[in-house]
């Protein structure tokens, strides 16, 4: 749950980045936080181990300007993909308002994105939160990879995958070139913030 | 009133009771934070220059991780939380299951001192929130 401050006027944001190892939840924040530099206060705070793998979580804060008088800040976390790190997954869930689902589009992954998918539901439903019902964007990302003659699957296999049941608003990617990763942001950040204007009401 | 939101009132009374029972101690830094990492009030001396909304993140990571190690071993919590410095110290104590406080203190301060009033002031601003609960 979002917290809101009344007295600051401060509405603070959680938004996780969930999905299978090395698809890249990282690289999104690290453009992210090159890209938009100037609304961003603060260093990005990233635990990881020597291999450059995501151990617990990455945070980023993000000023997102004013809504109704209300200052919004914006979290961005994502989580350590790797199977073994469940348990740690789980911790960053806690309290999450909005998640951006990152599939990794390489043929060789198509098992690893419904397996996390699948996980992620299992995750929040353990916070009694519903994959159904809480915002959410899916990013098929690394579509790069297609120039350079690696074998990816076609978004409508990937779509039929992983959002045939949820439908959300879903978006190519590469997060290496930057292709829409601010385009999955905004639409995870305008999601978000309708879904918790409708609470507050 | 659902948690989540706090009022302007109930805020006021909680940087009170921070600034009387903490701060004016000699704590360099108070902050209340929920498990999920946001920031609840933050309160210092004027001269600590914290990025507190990192700092609510790690905090939030470390009290949920030290939790978890907890029940592993068979622990319903543990109740102490301190992490020890040369110049600096934080501690961690919990306020109920959603709420943190954490307190940044330099060395003229010793932690048996420091704990005896986080004590109290975790007290009184249970009744603030309870009293909103209502
Ligand atoms: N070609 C290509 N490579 C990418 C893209 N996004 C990420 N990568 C690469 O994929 C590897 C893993 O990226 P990370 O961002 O660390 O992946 P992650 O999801 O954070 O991985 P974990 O922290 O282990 O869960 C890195 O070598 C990235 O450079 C992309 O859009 N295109
Ligand atoms: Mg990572």
């Amino acid at each position: 749950m979002s917290f809101i401050n009344l007295k600051d006027k401060v509405v603070q944001v959680k938004i996780v980045y969930y999905g299978p190892g090395r698809c890249g939840k990282t690289t999104n924040l690290e453009y992210i936080n090159r890209k938009f530099r100037s609304q961003i206060q603060s260093e990005m705070v990233s635990l990881k181990t020597h291999g450059d793998r995501t151990l617990f979580f990455d945070f980023l804060p993000f000023d997102m300007g004013k809504i109704k008088g209300y200052d919004i800040k914006i979290q961005l976390y994502t989580v350590p993909g790797q199977v073994k790190y469940n348990a740690t997954r789980k911790l960053v869930l806690k309290g999450v308002d909005g998640v951006v689902f990152v599939a990794d589009a390489m043929e060789k992954q198509r098992e690893k994105n419904i397996r996390s998918l699948n996980q992620l539901h299992e995750n929040l439903q353990a916070y009694k939160e519903s994959i159904f019902k809480l915002p959410l964007v899916i990013q098929y990302n690394k579509v790069d990879l297609k120039e350079h003659g690696v074998p990816i699957l076609p978004t409508a296999v990937l779509r039929k995958d992983l959002n045939s049941r949820l439908k959300v608003p879903d978006f190519e990617a590469s997060a290496i070139t930057g292709y829409n990763v601010a385009a999955t942001l905004k639409k995870i950040i305008s999601s978000t913030v309708v879904s918790m204007q409708k609470k507050l009401l | 009133m659902n948690y989540g939101i706090v009022s302007q009132e109930q805020l006021e009374q909680i940087d009170t009771i921070l600034s009387s029972k903490l701060i004016k101690l000699g704590v360099d830094c108070v902050i209340i934070i929920d498990m999920a990492g946001n920031i609840i009030t933050a309160k210092d001396n004027g001269e600590s220059k914290y990025d507190v909304y990192s700092f609510a993140a790690l905090a939030a990571g470390n009290f949920a991780t030290v939790d978890a190690m907890a029940k592993l071993v068979g622990e319903a919590e543990f109740s102490l939380l301190f992490h020890k410095g040369q110049e600096s110290n934080i501690h961690f104590s919990k306020i109920d299951d959603e709420l943190l406080l954490i307190s940044m203190f330099g060395k003229d301060i010793s932690l048996g001192f420091l704990r005896l009033n986080v004590v109290e002031a975790i007290e009184q601003i249970r009744k603030v929130w309870e009293g909103s609960k209502d």
